[in-house]
């Protein structure tokens, strides 16, 4: 039988019609990869595994959103160094020039007994190895008081996107000499500098527009990442502006009232005009749908980043439970390229490579005031663990301060390159 | 040529400059920042072409006009043209190398700061001498043996892919105004900027660490994936 279009067409739907669930329907004879997630680690992944297979490996890729906004660098943008459109982008390079089919929907489920992942709108995809990067879900009840339902009155703001705006708008509509509240996350979370970033982003839009403004920072944790870089800039840079509460004086015993916009610190009830609750944080929901979570997160092998559940499911990213990473987008991004290559050497003949590891976080205090704090990492059989690392130190010279912050520009501009382009 | 006659060379050359900034500015101040230029760039007595070329006695002379060093084709274009390195001319190029000579092989962002230019100038005039009475150049004996070791490995195109991979987080193919683009660099170019890092003679945070945990079979493998990307 010659096959043109027709035939193909409905031998097709016969093969569909034949199925309790419709399959999405791809080239049978070459080894499937599902990619949950389009982000550092799973927009990396996918690309990766697709360009580096040269064609041997039917890539899918499902990500509910056609636009996607970054959440590194939303902090500069609510500082307003970086436009919020600059943030966003899109997965149609990924379709065309690497032949990944990009899926925009929600992946509800796994059947790992059948090798499926289920979606929203109908149908699951089959797969020989499925790559989950979720990013985070936030954990329910964490703060008591706010809920997601709460997040148009007290954004979370820690996924990127509209809520990023929203917090920014919030900031920018403050009351003369008003208070903005944070509730920082407790550990282990997504970007360990990002909510320490975000209150010297608060600061520089307040210092220019409402200098009188107060900054609560309300924190479960005795200590954080780059502290005294960040207490160093704060005292520079916005004297008496932000006050911090560790848990020595109830920071880790609080309560928030969206509508009375209230925040109640061991008791002390305290009126603000924001409030930015970042709640603690677990893997993201598909994770505990496939039920490879151990707790919060989802445990993976150091090497090639499989779950210790179910090796024939990669976890990359904010929601692996790896050793001594920060869950970041580098890490994500440098996970997904391990990952790639693991996946690659077990569904066809290429080879697999020692697994390495390295992840930079720049974060910016004030104009041109960038640092940065990053690490190589090697994997073991108790985990990832660090083989070096380093951080910026207090003092260093304005020249050398703005060129960590342009630095980190130019990684931004090649991250999205590695990931998207 | 002594070092009291190649000060007083340097001086006249200074008194004949007429930009201020030059006339004010501090050689001292210059020799640090020349510290990331010296990772490929030799200058004073005995100095010889490395990953760059030598920079005795550029004040003045022709761009792409010193002997024994192969340089990319802006310059040769520059050099055909006839034009010369003057000290608005080394300004500009110390300012945005890619910028003011597109396509050049330099792998520097540039200094942004104007008073930080001329120092580092009067320091090249001070330590190479002028185009008339240049430092004396030493004998070029080759890349350094850790260069040279490294270019005797066949480099492993596969694993330098793998590896790449590490360096693309944060170079982006073409362009980058911020961290520059590394493709399109000869192995020894390449190499013994690896080098310079893994020794910490060149010094960047990221790059010391990352390039710390690199063997000599890996250099050579990145060294063999990026020339053949150029192919």
């Amino acid at each position: 039988m010659s096959i043109n279009r027709r035939t193909f067409l409905s031998t097709a739907a016969a093969v569909s019609a034949t199925l309790a669930t419709p399959m999405i329907a791809r080239a049978q004879s070459m080894p499937r990869v599902v990619v949950v997630g389009g982000g550092a680690g799973g927009a990396t992944a996918a690309k990766y595994i697709a360009r580096d297979s040269n064609g041997a490996i039917d890539v899918t890729l499902i990500e509910p959103t056609r636009s996607y906004y970054t959440c590194f660098f939303s902090n500069l943008y609510i500082g307003g160094f970086y436009e919020f459109d600059d943030l966003g982008h899109t997965y149609g390079n990924l379709a065309s020039s690497y032949g990944i089919n990009v899926v925009h929907d929600w992946a509800t489920g796994v059947d790992r007994d059948a090798k499926t992942v289920s979606l929203a709108g109908g149908g699951s995809v089959p797969y020989d190895r499925l790559v989950l990067s979720p990013g985070i879900d936030f954990v329910e009840d964490s703060v008591p008081g706010w809920s997601l339902a709460a997040q148009g009155k007290m954004p979370h703001a820690y996924k990127g996107g509209t809520q990023a705006q929203l917090l920014k708008a919030q900031v920018a509509a403050m009351p003369e000499g008003g208070t903005f509240a944070m509730v920082a996350p407790p550990n282990p979370y997504r970007c360990p500098p990002g909510p320490y970033e975000r209150i010297s982003m608060v600061a520089h839009m307040l210092k220019n527009t409402n200098p009188t403004a107060k900054i609560l920072l309300v924190d479960p944790k005795e200590s954080f990442s780059k502290q005294g870089l960040f207490e160093d800039g704060w005292q520079r840079h916005y004297p008496g502006m932000i006050t911090r509460i560790g848990p020595d004086f109830g920071g880790d015993i609080v309560e928030v009232d969206p509508d009375a916009m209230t925040v109640s610190i061991d008791g002390v009830v305290e009126n603000v005009d924001v409030c930015n609750v970042i709640p603690a944080q677990q893997a993201g929901l598909i994770a505990q749908a496939a039920d490879i979570t151990d707790g919060n997160w989802a445990p993976v092998s150091a090497y090639d980043m499989s779950s210790k559940i179910d090796p024939e499911i990669h976890v990359l990213g904010d929601s692996a439970a790896q050793g001594a990473m920060p869950k970041s987008g580098f890490s994500a991004n440098s996970q997904a390229k391990v990952c790639a290559n693991a996946v690659i050497a077990a569904l066809t003949d290429a080879r697999a490579f020692p697994p390495r590891y390295a992840n930079t976080c720049w974060s910016l205090i004030e104009t041109d005031d960038g640092v940065k704090v990053g690490a190589t990492y090697e994997a073991s059989d108790e985990g990832i663990v660090s083989t070096s690392s380093f951080i910026s130190e207090v003092g260093e010279t304005p020249e050398t301060r703005a060129e960590t912050y342009r630095e980190s520009l130019g990684w931004y501009d090649a991250i999205v390159e590695d990931m998207f382009g | 040529m002594s070092v009291l006659s190649r000060i007083a060379a340097a001086a006249s050359v200074l008194g004949a400059l007429s930009g201020p900034a030059l006339a004010e500015a501090d050689p001292e101040r210059g020799e640090a920042l020349y510290r990331p230029c010296a990772a490929c760039h030799m200058i004073g007595e005995g100095a010889i072409h490395r990953i760059g070329p030598h920079l005795n006695g550029i004040m003045d002379r022709g761009i792409g006009m010193v002997e024994g060093y192969r340089f990319s084709e802006i310059f040769e274009e520059a050099a055909a043209a006839g034009e010369v390195w003057t000290e608005m001319a080394l300004d500009g190029f110390i300012a945005n190398p890619g910028g003011y000579l597109p396509g050049t092989a330099m792998v520097f962002r540039g200094i942004r700061g104007a008073d930080d230019r001329a120092d580092l100038i009067a320091f090249l005039i001070q330590e190479g001498g002028s185009s008339e009475a240049p430092a004396a150049a030493g004998e070029d004996t080759g890349p350094s043996p850790e260069v040279a070791a490294i270019l005797e490995f066949e480099g492993d195109v596969a694993y330098g892919q793998f590896l790449s991979s590490e360096c693309t987080a944060c170079h982006i193919g073409q362009g980058g105004d911020d961290i520059p683009s590394i493709r399109g660099l000869t192995p020894t170019v390449f190499i013994a900027g690896m080098v310079a890092y893994r020794s910490g003679e060149r010094q960047h945070q990221v790059m010391n660490t990352l390039a710390a945990r690199l063997g000599d079979e890996e250099i050579a493998a990145l060294a063999a994936y990026f020339l053949s990307e150029n192919h």
